[in-house]
Formats: C-alpha cells, sequence, structure tokens
C-alpha cells in the first residue's frame, strides 16, 4: 500500500477560491457599512476581519485531524448541538422578535449555524451504513427523519424561519443524493401534501401571517415587500458596469435593509453591475463545484456523503440568498457564505470548506 | 443475494454526484438568468426609478383608544396635530425655501435652520420635524403656498388630548416616547423609536388595548416628494376603547375640595370594589406631557416640594392615626380582651411603666365603654385594648384587614405600607420590641403606615359586612366598533377575621362618630344622609405624645395629617371614601368634610339616576 501523507494533497486550489470570495465579502462589506453610515463602520469591518481569522484557524483545526474521527464522534457532535440549541430558548438574547443567540461572555454564538454542521455528520454517518443502490425504504427513513425533526423543530421556535428551511434542504438533497426508493418516495409526497392542510388547521394566525409572508413578500407591502422592491431596484439599476464601488445610491441611502448581511449582494450589483455580479456568481459556482469534485474522488461513503452535505449548505445558502434578493425566493435571515457579515456564518463557512479539504486531502489515505 | 447486488460502490456514488452537478449547474444558469433580466432588460427602468428613490414608505398612525368614565362620559380623546417637515433631498436650496417659509407661517428660520442640522443623520429621503403641533393657521398658510415649498411636507398626527384638564391625572397617567430599554423588550416588538407608549397610569396599564396597530403605505412620489400614486396600503387598527369606574363627577369635586392642599381622596363601591374616584393633590396637567415636556415644566414638577407627580392614593404612605382604632377594636374583640360591656376611665393619660401616654383630649374621657370609645376617639381605651392584644397579634388582624400589602390595583408603583412586628423591628433595626410601642401602633402611630386606597378598601369591607374586594378601575373594554374586548367583574380577595357580632358593634361605633352627640365628625353631618365614619389625626414628626407642643403655632410641614374614612348610607352602604389632608392637622375639621361632600355628591346623583330611570 501506499504510504502518502495528507500535507502533500493539501487543496490549495479550494483555498484559493475560499480567499478570493472573502476578500470580495469583504470589499462589498465595506462599502455596505461605509456608505451612508449611520453606525459606526469601523467596527464592522473590523470585526469581520477578526472574524475571518478565527474562521481560518478553524478550517485548520477542521483539517488537522481525520475527517473519520466525525464518524465516530458523530452521536456526541449532535448530541452538543441538540443542547445549545435547547440553551438559545431559555438563555438566548431577544433580538428583533426572535431568540437566536447565545451569549458567551463577551461574544455571541447562533448555534443554529453550528447545528448544520452537526445534522449533516450525523446523517452521513446513518446513510453511509444503509444505502443501497435500490433506495432508502420508509423505514429506514424513520431514524434520519427524527435527526432532522428536533433541531428544524428547535429552530423554528426560536423562530428561524431561514434556517429551519435550509436544514431540510440539506438533508433533503443529502438524502436525495444517496436515492430514496421509488414507491417510499411516492408515499411520502403523498403523505405531505396530505398534512400541509392539517398542520395549518393547527396554526395559530400570526404563524399563519409569518408563514404567508415568506412564501409572499407582496402580502406585507410595509416589510419585506418592500424591501425586495428596493433591493430589486438596487440590482437592476447596477446595470452592466454598476455605478463604481462605494458609489451605489440605494446603498448609500439606506434604502436597503440590513444591507451588511442579508443583502450585500444587492450591494454589490449595484456597484460593479452585472459584470462583478457575474464575477462573484462563477467564483461561487466553481466553490461549489469543487466541492462535489472533492465528493467525486472520494472512495469512503461516509467522506462522499459529508462532502455532498457541506456542499448542498453552500450551495443551498448561495442559492436562497442571491434568489432571495432578486426576487425569486421567500425573503429569510439566510446569509451568504463568506460574503456577508456575521461570525457565525464565516466560521461555519470556513469550517464546511476545512471538511471539504479534509476529505480531499485524505482521500488516498487507507486506514 | 439481492443485498450483494445492491450494495453501494464507489462507482454508483460518482455516478450521483455527477447528477447532483447537473441540478447545481441549472440552478446557476437560473440565477445567471434572472440577473440578466434584472440588469440589461429592465436595467434602465430601475435605474431610473433608483435615481429618484420614488418608491417610498408612510406611516399610518391609528388613534389611540379613548377613556370614558363609568357615566359614558368622554374623558381622553385625540385631536389632530399638524406636524410641519421638510424633506431636504427634494427641497432643493433648503434655505430659500425655509425662509419662504418662515414668510408664511412665521416660525422662525434660524429654528428651523438648526432642526436641519441636528437630523443630518437620518436619510435624505425621511422629512425631518421642523415643528410639531403648528395650528390651523399655519396649515392653511401652507396649503395655499403648496407649489411654492417643495419637499415641504405637513403630517397629520394623532395628539392625546385629556379633556378635563388637571383632572384624574395621576389615575389616568400620560404618554411619553419609548426609551431605548422598552424598545428592547419582548412585549414592545411592534414599536418603533419615537413611538409614544403609556408612561404612568391607566394610559400604562391599558397599553397593549390603548395602542392600535399602525398601517402604512406604499407611494411612488415625484422630484419634488408629492406622491404621484398609492402603490399599496396596509390599514391601520384604532385602539381599544376604555370603560373606566370612575365617576368623573365626583373625581372633579374631590379634587375642587382638595384645592390649594395636599393630599389624597380614594371612593370604591363598597359592594363592588369599582374605583369612583382616585384623587391625588397638588395636580398636574397631562396635556403638557403632549408632544414633548419642556425641560422647565419637567423641573418644575419634580423639584415641587408637594410632590405633584406623585399619585398619593396609592403612592403616598402615611400613619394611619384613629382610623387604624377600627384594626385595634376588631383585634380586641375577637382576641376576647375586651367586649362591649368593658369599660375603661379615662382621666386624659395612661400611665405606663415610667412613661405617660397622653389622650387627646386634655380632661379625659371618664368612664367609656366600646362604643363610646369608638365615637369620642379616646387614645387611653384603645392603649389598653393594645396593650392587651400585644403587638404581634396586632399586626396580624391588620393584615388579615389588607393593611401592609398592596390593595391590588392594576396600576403601577402601588406602595404597600407597614405593619410592624416585634420580628420586623429586631430586623430592621437589630433592636427588640419596646412594650410602650404597642401603645403607639394600637392608636395607628409609630411604625404604622396605610395608603389612602386601603383605608377605603377596609372601610368598604366593613361596610358591606366584611367581605375585601379588590379595587377594580376598569369596567369594560371595547373596540371602536363597540364590540366587547374584556368585560372587568368584581373580585373577592378575602374577609375581614371578623364575626358578624363584632363586626355590628365596629358599625355602631363609626356610626355615633357622626350621629353621636360627642361623636368627633358630628360637625360633617348631612341632612337625610346616614354616614358613618372615623377621623384620624397622624403625628409626622417625633410622636412627641407627652409634650406640651399641641397647643403652640407649629411650623406648616410638622403639622399633624388628618384622616377620615367613611361609608354611607351606614345600613346600605354604597360608597366609602378614605381622604388624606396633608398637614391638615384635625381629622374632624379638615378631613371629614371633604368626605362628606364627595358622599353627598355621589349619593344625590345616584338617587337622581335613580328617579330619572323610575
Amino acid at each position: 500500500m501506499f504510504d502518502r501523507r495528507p500535507e502533500q494533497y493539501f487543496d490549495w486550489g479550494l483555498l484559493a477560491v475560499t480567499l478570493l470570495v472573502a476578500t470580495i465579502g469583504f470589499l462589498t462589506l465595506y462599502s455596505a457599512v461605509s456608505a451612508g453610515a449611520t453606525t459606526p463602520a469601523k467596527a464592522f469591518y473590523i470585526k469581520q476581519l477578526i472574524w475571518y481569522l478565527v474562521g481560518l484557524v478553524c478550517m485548520v483545526i477542521t483539517i488537522l485531524f481525520n475527517y473519520k474521527m466525525m464518524d465516530r464522534h458523530a452521536n456526541v457532535i449532535y448530541v452538543v448541538c441538540i443542547v445549545l440549541l435547547i440553551c438559545v430558548l431559555f438563555f438566548g438574547k431577544y433580538v428583533g422578535g426572535s431568540r437566536r443567540w447565545l451569549a458567551l461572555g463577551p461574544i455571541s454564538l447562533q448555534p443554529s449555524e453550528m447545528v448544520k454542521v452537526g445534522v449533516i455528520i450525523i446523517l452521513a454517518r446513518y446513510y453511509a451504513k444503509s444505502a443501497s443502490t435500490s433506495g432508502l425504504t420508509i423505514r429506514e427513513l424513520c431514524k434520519p427523519v427524527i435527526m432532522i425533526m428536533i433541531p428544524f423543530a428547535l429552530i423554528v421556535k426560536q423562530p428561524d424561519l431561514g434556517t429551519a428551511m435550509l436544514i431540510v434542504l440539506i438533508a433533503g438533497s443529502m438524502t436525495m443524493f444517496v436515492k430514496i426508493q421509488r414507491r417510499s418516495l411516492i408515499y411520502i409526497m403523498i403523505s405531505g401534501l396530505i398534512s400541509v392542510p392539517l398542520v395549518w388547521s393547527f396554526l395559530k394566525g400570526y404563524q399563519k401571517q409569518r408563514i404567508l409572508t415568506f412564501l409572499n413578500p407582496d402580502s406585507d407591502p410595509l416589510g419585506t415587500g418592500y424591501h425586495i422592491i428596493q433591493s430589486k431596484i438596487a440590482i437592476g439599476s447596477g446595470m452592466l458596469t454598476g455605478k463604481g464601488y462605494l458609489k451605489g445610491t440605494q446603498n448609500a441611502l439606506s434604502f436597503l435593509p440590513e444591507q451588511h448581511t442579508d443583502f450585500i449582494f444587492s450591494v454589490l450589483a449595484e456597484e460593479w453591475g452585472f459584470i462583478g455580479a457575474i464575477a462573484l456568481l462563477v467564483l461561487l459556482m466553481i466553490l461549489v463545484a469543487w466541492g462535489l469534485n472533492v465528493a467525486h474522488s472520494c472512495r469512503d461513503p461516509f467522506g462522499t456523503i459529508l462532502s455532498v452535505g457541506v456542499t448542498a449548505t453552500i450551495f443551498w445558502q448561495v442559492f436562497v440568498n442571491i434568489g432571495m434578493t432578486m426576487g425569486l425566493m421567500p425573503v429569510v435571515g439566510v446569509p451568504l457564505p463568506l460574503v456577508s457579515y456575521g461570525g457565525s456564518s464565516v466560521i461555519t463557512s470556513m469550517i464546511c470548506i476545512g471538511i471539504l479539504m479534509n476529505v480531499s486531502m485524505r482521500r488516498f489515505t487507507i486506514d | 443475494m439481492s443485498d450483494y447486488l445492491n450494495t453501494t460502490t464507489t462507482d454508483w456514488y460518482k455516478q450521483r454526484v455527477i447528477g447532483v452537478l447537473v441540478c447545481v449547474l441549472t440552478a446557476f444558469a437560473v440565477l445567471t438568468i434572472r440577473l440578466f433580466y434584472l440588469q440589461i432588460i429592465e436595467g434602465e427602468e430601475l435605474r431610473r426609478l433608483s435615481e429618484s428613490n420614488s418608491i417610498r414608505l408612510q406611516d399610518i398612525d391609528p388613534p389611540r383608544g379613548l377613556i370614558f368614565d363609568r357615566t359614558n362620559t368622554l374623558i381622553v380623546d385625540n385631536r389632530p396635530s399638524f406636524d410641519l417637515g421638510i424633506i431636504v433631498k427634494d427641497a432643493k436650496p433648503v434655505e430659500e425655501t425655509i425662509e419662504k417659509l418662515s414668510q408664511y407661517t412665521g416660525i422662525p428660520a434660524a429654528a428651523m435652520m438648526d432642526k436641519i442640522k441636528t437630523s443630518n443623520k437620518l436619510p435624505a429621503f425621511k422629512p425631518i420635524l421642523l415643528k410639531s403641533d403648528i395650528g390651523r393657521n399655519a396649515l392653511a398658510a401652507i396649503e395655499t403656498h403648496k407649489f411654492d415649498l417643495p419637499g415641504v411636507v405637513v403630517n397629520i398626527q394623532p395628539l392625546r388630548h385629556y379633556i378635563f384638564k388637571q383632572s384624574a391625572s395621576h389615575l389616568l397617567g400620560y404618554l411619553g416616547e419609548i426609551n431605548p430599554t422598552e424598545l428592547a423588550r419582548e412585549a414592545f416588538v411592534d414599536y418603533k423609536a419615537g413611538d409614544l407608549i403609556g408612561k404612568f397610569g391607566v394610559e400604562k396599564t391599558y397599553e397593549p388595548f390603548l395602542r392600535g396597530r399602525r398601517g402604512g403605505r406604499q407611494v411612488e412620489v415625484n422630484a419634488t416628494g408629492q406622491v404621484v400614486r398609492v402603490l399599496k396600503t396596509v390599514e391601520g387598527h384604532p385602539g381599544k376603547n376604555l370603560y373606566l369606574t370612575i365617576d368623573h363627577r365626583i373625581q372633579q369635586k374631590a379634587e375642587e375640595l382638595l384645592e390649594g392642599q395636599a393630599g389624597a381622596v380614594a371612593a370604591i363601591d363598597p359592594n363592588s370594589g369599582a374605583v369612583l374616584a382616585l384623587a391625588s393633590s397638588p395636580s398636574f396637567d397631562q396635556n403638557i406631557f403632549v408632544g414633548g415636556l419642556a425641560r422647565d415644566d419637567w423641573n418644575m414638577l419634580l423639584t415641587n416640594p408637594y410632590h405633584p407627580m406623585e399619585n398619593k392614593s396609592i403612592q403616598g404612605e402615611y400613619p394611619p392615626g384613629s382610623t387604624y382604632k377600627i384594626v385595634t377594636a376588631i383585634a380586641g374583640l375577637e382576641e376576647g380582651v375586651l367586649d362591649e360591656t368593658t369599660t375603661v376611665h379615662c382621666p386624659g393619660q395612661y400611665r405606663f411603666g415610667d412613661r405617660i401616654f397622653r389622650c387627646w383630649k386634655k380632661g379625659g374621657h371618664g368612664k367609656v365603654d366600646l362604643i363610646q370609645a369608638i365615637e369620642q376617639s379616646c387614645d387611653v381605651y384603645f392603649y389598653q385594648a393594645g396593650q392587651n392584644v400585644g403587638v404581634d397579634r396586632l399586626a396580624w388582624y391588620a393584615k388579615a384587614c389588607g393593611l401592609g400589602s398592596p390593595a391590588g390595583i392594576n396600576l403601577s408603583h402601588e406602595a404597600k405600607g407597614l405593619i410592624p412586628t416585634a420580628a420586623w423591628k429586631k430586623r430592621r433595626f437589630g433592636i427588640d420590641w419596646q412594650r410602650g410601642e404597642t401603645l403607639s401602633i394600637a392608636i395607628g402611630q409609630g411604625y404604622n403606615l396605610t395608603t389612602p386606597l386601603q383605608m377605603a378598601v377596609l372601610t368598604g369591607a366593613v361596610a358591606n359586612g366584611g367581605r375585601r374586594y379588590k379595587p377594580i378601575i376598569m369596567n369594560k373594554i371595547q373596540t371602536a366598533d363597540g364590540e366587547m374586548v374584556v368585560e372587568n367583574k368584581s373580585e373577592m380577595i378575602g374577609q375581614l377575621p371578623v364575626s358578624a357580632k363584632t363586626l355590628d358593634l365596629v358599625r355602631i361605633g363609626l356610626r355615633q362618630v357622626v350621629a353621636g352627640e360627642k361623636g368627633t365628625a358630628r360637625g360633617s353631618r348631612v341632612e337625610g344622609i346616614d354616614i358613618s365614619g372615623k377621623t384620624g389625626t397622624s403625628q409626622v414628626v417625633g410622636r412627641k405624645k407627652n409634650s406640651d407642643e399641641e397647643e403652640e403655632e407649629r411650623a406648616d410641614h410638622l403639622k399633624a395629617h388628618a384622616w377620615f374614612v367613611a361609608y354611607a348610607p351606614s345600613n346600605n352602604p354604597q360608597i366609602a371614601v378614605a381622604v388624606i389632608v396633608e398637614h391638615g392637622e384635625h381629622g374632624s375639621s379638615a378631613a371629614a368634610p371633604i368626605a362628606r361632600e364627595v358622599i353627598k355628591t355621589y349619593l344625590l346623583d345616584q338617587k337622581s339616576i335613580k328617579e330619572q330611570v323610575g
């Protein structure tokens, strides 16, 4: 057998793409917080710089040990995530209508971000053992559904519909990847269709309103509906070449809500135009394709499914976030990986990429 | 065998990954097409919209709920305020526009320019408030010259209006701008900076009902900031209307009678706990809080030695004085240390150890029984009763009568008063209880503290046969369309710790206070109304009961507080009242006449209502 050292196979290309996206993200963030600033802008980008550094450290830590350790400790990781989510419900900081943050001394964490990784690991472990070419049966799906529903319910309770939806999308992608029996798939679809009106009838008025707004921003013309209009104006007004860096008027006049987090793509598209926006889009696409390439070249089912899971995380966040700013997707607080402001998001994205690097480096090692 | 066939292989996974890649590429293609559509095809139109910043939001603020009294008289409503603002972006050149505006309205240009300078942090498309509540004349001038004044906007805001000036100010409370701590709270999730919320009184307690739901409009404006068309509207919902248990005529009567003095009146319906009046003097005009309080006004309210901002009827804690003899009498009778035949000889003083405790009447009352002792408020009789009951048993009865804890009215900052026990003193001062102190407690001096509302509730319970009701101020809440939201019911919170016989004796005594030949409140008899009551005088400083100071002229702030608690009619009580006049000296002369007038006003009103109905 070959004894190849993993360091030799460090994925420099993936690192380069990551740093490139982060650099674009940082430049855009700088513009988003300094133009028309009403808040101390410096605090924002210095903080974000620190988050990038912390993220890099986390990435390096993720690379150091063999990813197969995750397979062995999947249960522990998962339980820790659930405990953190329960803590949020009881001790979480109440900010702008929901409880998502856990204050640990001077820093605040958003455990729902970390939970994504926990769910991916435990699902990868389960599917690596139970997958077969004929697809999963209903019976085999019971366990993963429970694994998903527990964090899902806890996150809906916060409420953080965006992250909850994201977890379902990621878990769903992984499940589809390992294949579901055709008959089982049909059953699931039918029962899903039946349960929707049933669940709906149990919801309270304000909960229904929240979901309606989520699905159709136009039903909230003073809130999200207005934000979407402004975001579309910002993006469209960038035209082919953009208004120029730091010259975005929609951004400067604070027309954009949360321009440094959820709507950062609108800032970029306004200032850099179609050319700039496409450039970022292509980079993100390369990042996702790279992740799939890692999954493709891995010879171990756990590693493959794990890579698909973290790649799905990046992909869905990109798709939902950018789709939202252009009015294609419901308005939810889903950040753009490596670009949006926010510690938890940056660190989680870096950890996801770290996992990909880990798998990529060790694809030749046999244990 | 099938297991072997179905085993996943690396190649199988590779194929699945290719499938995923196809999906991903499709998704990115969708995003690219959408981007192309927005930026290239729609780009020019969206650039135009962005340059004029023409899609804007406007708030529609719903009117706050109205407040009525028990006779359905409107006591708080809203009036329109015309707020003058300017959108700097639309008002080029700004200086010229402000000059003209000043000419038309008479508002100094410098003041307006200052506002603009201090508001430069606001986004340029948001109106800066130049002056609120400009009045109809200025509004008319602006409307006439509308086209000469680009960027000038007049926003109509509903303003709170308290119809009876200075009346029930403490009870109704006032509004103020929401502060950052409140904004951060879960209960205020729908509020935003600058919103007004109830800060005190009923306005605060019933904030969630009184406030309506904000609506808004999405509008497109032209280059001068005028609305071209309304894109979307979300209607606001007006606040709910509040019907109080207060009778504004009694409330105003009580305030009139307290005029010029510091004090409070609490009047309740003894059969339901409904608060009929809750007056505190001196008062303040809530209308000055509307639209922001000037600093001078605020300082004046805060530094006034008579504390106009304090609701003395629920926040003021006073020694109950002789009104407390009701409790001492109950405790003595129930504990069996005295009965209706017990007599005491009052020589005008009572020797306890080496100390002398005086009766308020220098020459003494001679031989008195319980009824006479209540009627004439004989201190010596109650010194002895209190001494025999002891401080802790006395405290138990006082607490069972509802003293020493808040009466439970739905208003913030209600004080709980104080009923001392031996253990309390040890804890508080580290000193053992002196037995002589029990004597002071027995006549309502010493550490005892009560609020006028607590005394009114206690008096009401004595009046109605022993039932203690929670004082309520709200009868019902209705929507603007008259739909019932909440209907309040009276709530019994306890029984006086008395037998019917005890209560009868106390009531006979209280009736004698007014009706008796030697009654301390005989001066407050009213033709045709049978009033029962108890006077009280509570020493302010030193409690030097033994000094001869009483005859001398005292400084005003050292004069005793005057109390009177009463109910009427004696045999079928309809109203219970507690009155305190700070430094009024004698309950009989300062407080009793106020209670009498309040009772008279209410009962005559009731009678006229009944006659009208009949």
